[in-house]
């Protein structure tokens, strides 16, 4: 079974339940698949058993001993990657999108394409299970597919070593990732807060999983901060069919938690926050 | 206050809700206050939230589009030369069916299919990426909102539109996406300074470093305001001190400052000293690094 725990908005608590959600008991395979700021790592330390080299995308480089000014590719770039500047072609690594055509239509083939190999993905044993994690190279384009190896190869670590639970602690947003992160998932579950960006993002993300007919779950995270506002999202969700999981209360002590490298289960076991998302989790997984 | 100042500012976070929203929305509401020339461009395509924090008048609304290729079955002679020169895997070929088909989610508008085909089977259309909308929200100020269309590859082309249409006059603030991927740096790369948004956690602490380092690549200045101060531990100041890199502002974690903020309230319209806060940070910025030419 895999379950994907995600939210529009960041900074809504979606580690720190991923995390729990990860030691609540069983032993499980977490897969952190926010490659753009992974933090799984952080709390869990896991070991690198393996670690793997992605290709995110290519850019082109150029060898002016071959260029001959003709500017072709100038007129060519789409991206506008390439420009003259002091007559000179001049290749923009951040615009180019990796295409190729440049390389390609070049009469003199001056222009060559370079791997962007400096993302990696890991693997290796936490101390609840296995944990598959990756990390994106600042200004790589953040498309689904390292998303897309870390689940395949989550799925896989759970068959060699029978652990028949994937946690999947989501990327924020609405992009590519977050759909290669939920595609074909049992479950998906949302963590909202109880603000109006809160809402509003909650409701994009919400158009997205029911795009997909995957079965949602609502976390509302800090639902004292508004109760009223809270209220409103139980009421939206509540008029969509989608159920409220759990209501958990602000407390210092996830963000203390986070701070001992421990999830709130494993700090505080017996605390309220704990019990509810104890709960939570029976729910998602018995529904 | 310096008002006849041209400047770009760039407020980010690896981490996402850190409060990029809440620091973009304040400075930009205390430049109103001061009646200076500020135009906020919310970049975070993905999620867009900032125009809830104001009442706007709608200007000016346009479509980002890219173009898709259309193939005509009747003049496509299966030769496979585009399939090849797709570096996106967007086109779908099966010769001996004589099956092409378009993937126009993976298709990034590059043009080289049209570029190789010699027997002129393919045209194009425009598809629709999202919008940019300006908003008028006083005399001299105005909200330029970039919202992606649900579903598509990246952010990145109606984030550069955007930036695009807020043009390079007065003072210009960039709500950037979160991360450190390329929404991030195309929205950093057109900033002059660039303000990052931190928590005092190991979580925001991290990401704090990755965008950090990446900035370093990109030759950009920068300081650091740490939000929910008071919450999680001393990490984040050690690093920044050993950095050298400069505190800008701290941000007291407080109960009726989440509450006011989850109600779509500006927070310099209740704390006073906050406002003065900003004010002073705003003036060291520009004298610093503004009327530049980016």
């Amino acid at each position: 079974m895999e379950i994907a725990v995600i939210s529009g908005k960041g900074g809504t608590g979606k580690s720190s339940i991923s995390a729990a959600f990860a030691t609540l008991s069983e032993k499980v395979v977490l897969a952190d698949c926010d490659v753009d700021a992974a933090n799984m790592y952080i709390l869990f330390n896991p070991t690198h058993e393996e670690e793997q080299v992605y290709i995110g995308s290519q850019k082109a480089v150029i060898y002016y001993s071959l260029c001959t000014n003709c500017g072709l590719c100038v007129d060519y770039c789409r991206f506008n990657a390439i420009s003259f500047i002091n007559n000179k072609v001049e290749i923009s690594e951040i615009s180019c999108d990796g295409c190729k055509l440049c390389s390609r239509i070049c009469p003199t083939k001056a222009i060559t394409m370079v791997d962007s190999d400096k993302s990696r993905m890991y693997s290796g044993t936490f101390r609840n299970g296995k944990m598959v994690y990756g990390r994106l190279a600042p200004g790589e384009e953040n498309s689904g597919k390292l998303v897309n190896i870390i689940r395949d190869k989550a799925k896989k670590v759970s068959k060699e070593n029978n652990l028949n639970t994937i946690i999947i602690d989501g990327p924020p947003g609405i992009g590519c990732p977050v759909i290669s992160t939920i595609t074909g998932v049992n479950h998906v579950v949302i963590i909202t807060e109880p603000t109006i960006s809160g809402l509003h993002d909650l409701k994009r993300t919400i158009e997205i999983t029911s795009k997909f007919n995957l079965k949602t779950w609502v976390i509302i995270n800090k639902y004292d901060l508004n109760v009223e506002k809270a209220y409103q999202i139980e009421k939206y969700c509540s008029s969509i069919n989608i159920k409220v999981a759990a209501k958990i209360p602000f407390d210092a002590k996830v963000v203390e938690a986070m701070v001992h490298c421990k999830s709130i289960i494993e700090l505080n076991p017996s605390s309220e926050i704990s019990h509810l998302i104890k709960n939570a989790y029976t729910l998602i997984t018995n529904g | 206050m310096i008002k006849s100042a041209k400047i770009k500012i760039a407020i980010a976070s690896g981490k996402g809700g850190t409060g990029k929203t809440l620091i973009s929305t304040n400075l930009f509401y205390v430049l109103q206050q001061q009646n200076i020339n500020a135009t906020l461009v919310d970049c975070d395509a993905e999620e867009p939230n900032d125009l809830m924090f104001f009442n706007g008048e709608k200007r000016k609304s346009f479509e980002v589009t890219q173009k898709v290729p259309v193939i005509d079955d009747n003049k496509c002679t299966f030769c496979g030369k585009c399939y090849d020169y797709c570096n996106y895997n967007a086109i779908f070929i099966l010769p001996p069916a004589k099956i092409i088909k378009v993937i126009e989610d993976l298709c990034h508008g590059c043009g080289a299919c049209t570029v190789v085909c010699k027997f002129n089977a393919i045209s194009e259309k425009d598809v629709s990426l999202g919008t940019v909308t300006r908003f008028l929200i006083t005399e001299h100020t105005s909200i330029i909102e970039a919202r992606m269309k649900i579903g598509v590859f990246s952010p990145v082309f109606v984030i550069k539109a955007a930036i695009k249409e807020a043009g390079n006059d007065g003072i210009i603030i960039l709500d950037s996406p979160p991360g450190t991927s390329c929404p991030f740096i195309h929205t950093v790369v057109r900033a002059d300074y660039v303000i990052l948004i931190t928590e005092p956690t190991p979580f925001g602490l991290s990401d704090l470093k990755q965008s950090v380092e990446t900035l370093k690549t990109m030759n950009k200045t920068y300081g650091v305001i740490i939000n929910r101060a008071g919450l999680g531990d001393n990490t984040v100041y050690e690093y920044l001190n050993q950095e050298n890199i400069p505190l800008l502002m701290e941000i007291p974690f407080d109960k009726t400052i989440a509450s006011h903020y989850s109600k779509g309230e500006l927070l310099s319209e209740f704390q006073p000293e906050l406002k003065a806060q900003f004010i002073s940070m705003f003036n060291l910025i520009v004298e610093k690094y503004g009327n530049s030419s980016n």
